[in-house]
């Protein structure tokens, strides 16, 4: 009880999110690890160039020798679109999930849960398939950029189909909208099942690759496809989080506070749809950044989306970066696909999520 | 008194099943008005219909002098605020950040003083940093309540007197809650606001409202003062049960069924 007298009387100046972290404060510290992690990023690899030679690299310092013209290829034909890249998937993917999650209102929600990432996974082994047999072979030497085009294309048909299905005379259905999602990740699954049947070694091994997710592929073309994308979404991010944070009393409520709640409904889907597309058309399939990250976030910060979102863009970043620099350094000079590594973390952290809500539910 | 909000002929099906036929109401500013009736007679539909939330099959619903479909959800969430029954928050947000949820938008410091008055007025001051899914489902409720009452200065500080719907707000509270919430709610109607709300409690209705509204059916069973309403004959016929009517001393009627039975003697 003394807790509460005490806290009763704390000075009226203690307003709303007072016990939190300041959002400023908690932005910064995000993109100060971000920073130190890209950095990180930038030295290693199978080529390593250390913290010493990373000025001249990046084209900071005057010196030029040999070794500066070998690591100044490395870093700005490899390197650095790459990390650039991995940021902004998991940026992307974060909000994803985090926006998926307060659409709802549930905090286990994620893109690949209602089926986005399989109908992109889908476009995507097809086009693999398609552009390697008789009838694609004039469009091979295009299979790289067919290749993410198919995946943000069966991404945005699978949530067109989805919004279709679950929506009636202007209301969407949330609890139909996710019930369809598994229907359509099971048919989209078997389609890939079907593929992987008829599909030679080769084919097989690009599947396969490109459902454990890699960024290896990455150029700056493809990173520069990202960043329209995220900026576009991190401002439709300050526009939507009013609106999500109203949503967790439930549709009706939310209507009653002042959000158009079907306006709110289709402005996420859309943009869950477009981020995630995006994503996993360049890196392939990733799991469990999108409810690890909010998650996490969440219990330090806070639920509210204001701070959340743009937080989950930068915890993201900073996880994405850290995996890809494992993906490619532990097996050097071989690569981990970072599907594997995101699931073998993610997978554990899921599972604890829900053995504390468990541990909860039974309080 | 000019009329805040006015129902005219209010129909809402659903399916084969009319949830209510052709219902005509009025409240004006300042007035206090509770609805009365059993479970399934179309209590919460009128409220959803009345709270914009809901569109009537037919009939229509004015809100100050206005037909409520033209609102945008912004604007009507300055003229009316609404407590549901029964709402789940489940993410960890504070009492204090779901308080200011019923801000409209307006920061922390802005909304601050009316805040901290609404926790106040609930009695929540001392939990405005717990999170709420931790607390008991009356503290939720009040902790609802108080969203709902910062609304409601928001917007009549911007649009005068406005209207403040409640369905069910007393269902999960104690004796002393349920007296202080009916009387927040007097109060808003002291200074202007229109107040309908849902109450199960016959005496608590028939003490602090203004007039009585009873829905049987899914129609207008009854409209009128409680002297009109309370009687043993309307008892019967819409609740179904025996009551005596007594009056207290100040004239105001209470009710007691007459089919409860005290518990056994003590042995």
């Amino acid at each position: 009880m003394s807790v509460a007298v005490e806290t009763g009387a704390r000075s009226p100046e203690r307003h709303a999110g007072a016990r939190r972290p300041s959002t400023s404060l908690a932005i910064l510290l995000l993109i100060a690890v971000l920073a130190v992690t890209a950095i990180v990023a930038l030295t290693l690899g199978a080529a390593g160039i250390p913290l010493s030679r990373l000025p001249a690299a990046l084209g900071l310092s005057g010196e030029s020798t040999a070794m500066t013209a070998r690591d100044q290829l490395v870093l700005w034909s490899i390197r650095v679109p790459r990390i650039a890249a991995a940021a902004m998937i998991g940026g992307l993917l974060a909000a994803a999930g985090a926006i998926m999650q307060g659409l709802f209102r549930n905090p286990l929600a994620d893109p690949a849960l209602v089926g986005v990432s399989s109908g992109g996974a889908l476009a995507a082994a097809s086009a693999i398939v398609f552009t390697d047999s008789r009838f694609g072979e004039t469009l091979r030497f295009l299979q790289a950029e067919l290749l993410p085009l198919a995946a943000f294309a069966g991404s945005l048909a699978t949530t067109a189909i989805l919004y279709g299905i679950s929506s009636r005379s202007g209301r969407t259905s949330i609890a139909i909208f996710l019930l369809a999602g598994v229907a359509i990740t099971a048919i989209a699954n078997a389609g890939i099942g079907l593929l992987v049947f008829v599909a030679d070694d080769r084919q097989l091994r690009d599947i396969t690759f490109w459902m454990l997710g890699s960024m290896s592929g990455v150029t700056w073309t493809k990173a520069a496809l990202l960043a329209p994308v995220l900026v576009i979404g991190l401002g439709a991010c300050t526009f939507i989080a009013r609106g999500l944070d109203l949503l967790v009393l439930g549709e009706a409520d939310a209507f009653h506070g002042g959000v158009d709640v079907e306006r709110l409904k289709r402005i996420s889907i859309v943009m869950v749809s477009a981020m995630t597309g995006v994503a996993v058309s360049i890196s392939g399939v990733i799991g469990f950044v999108g409810i690890v990250v909010p998650h996490l976030l969440r219990l330090v910060i806070g639920p509210a989306h204001r701070l959340l979102l743009p937080a989950s863009v930068l915890l993201g970043a900073i996880l994405m970066v850290g995996a890809d620099t494992l993906a490619r350094t532990i097996v050097a000079p071989a690569e981990m696909p970072i599907g594997i590594l995101t699931a073998a973390v993610g997978a554990p952290v899921f599972l604890f999520i829900l053995l504390r809500q468990r541990g909860l539910a039974s309080l | 008194m000019s009329a805040v909000i006015e129902a005219r002929s209010l129909s809402k099906r659903a399916g084969r099943a009319t949830l209510l036929d052709g219902v005509g109401l009025t409240v004006a500013a300042g007035e206090m008005v509770a609805v009365i009736g059993p479970n399934g007679a179309g209590k919460s539909t009128l409220l959803r219909l009345l709270s914009g939330d809901l569109r009537p099959s037919a009939g229509e619903v004015r809100l100050k002098q206005r037909d409520i479909g033209s609102f945008t959800p912004r604007e009507l969430a300055a003229r009316r605020a609404m407590l549901s029954q029964h709402i789940s928050v489940s993410f960890p947000f504070t009492v204090e950040e779901v308080v200011l949820m019923g801000a409209g938008g307006r920061s922390a410091r802005d909304a601050g003083p009316l805040v901290d008055a609404a926790l106040e007025e609930v009695g929540l001051a001392h939990f405005r940093e717990r999170q709420l899914p931790t607390l008991s489902g009356g503290e939720q409720q009040r902790a609802h309540f108080a969203r709902v009452l910062v609304q409601l200065a928001c917007g009549e500080a911007e649009h005068g007197p406005g209207l403040l719907l409640l369905d069910e707000p007393t269902s999960s509270l104690d004796l002393r809650h349920q007296i202080d919430l009916v009387e927040a709610a007097r109060r808003r109607a002291g200074s202007g606001t229109a107040v309908i709300a849902i109450l199960h409690d016959l005496n608590l209705a028939i003490r602090f409202a203004d007039r009585l509204i009873v829905l049987a059916g899914g129609k207008l069973a009854a409209d009128g003062s409680r002297a009109d309403i309370v009687t043993r004959e309307i008892i019967r016929d819409i609740f179904e049960i025996e009551a005596v009517v007594h009056r207290d001393d100040d004239g105001v009627p209470y009710v007691l069924p007459q089919s409860m039975q005290a518990a056994a003697p003590p042995r």
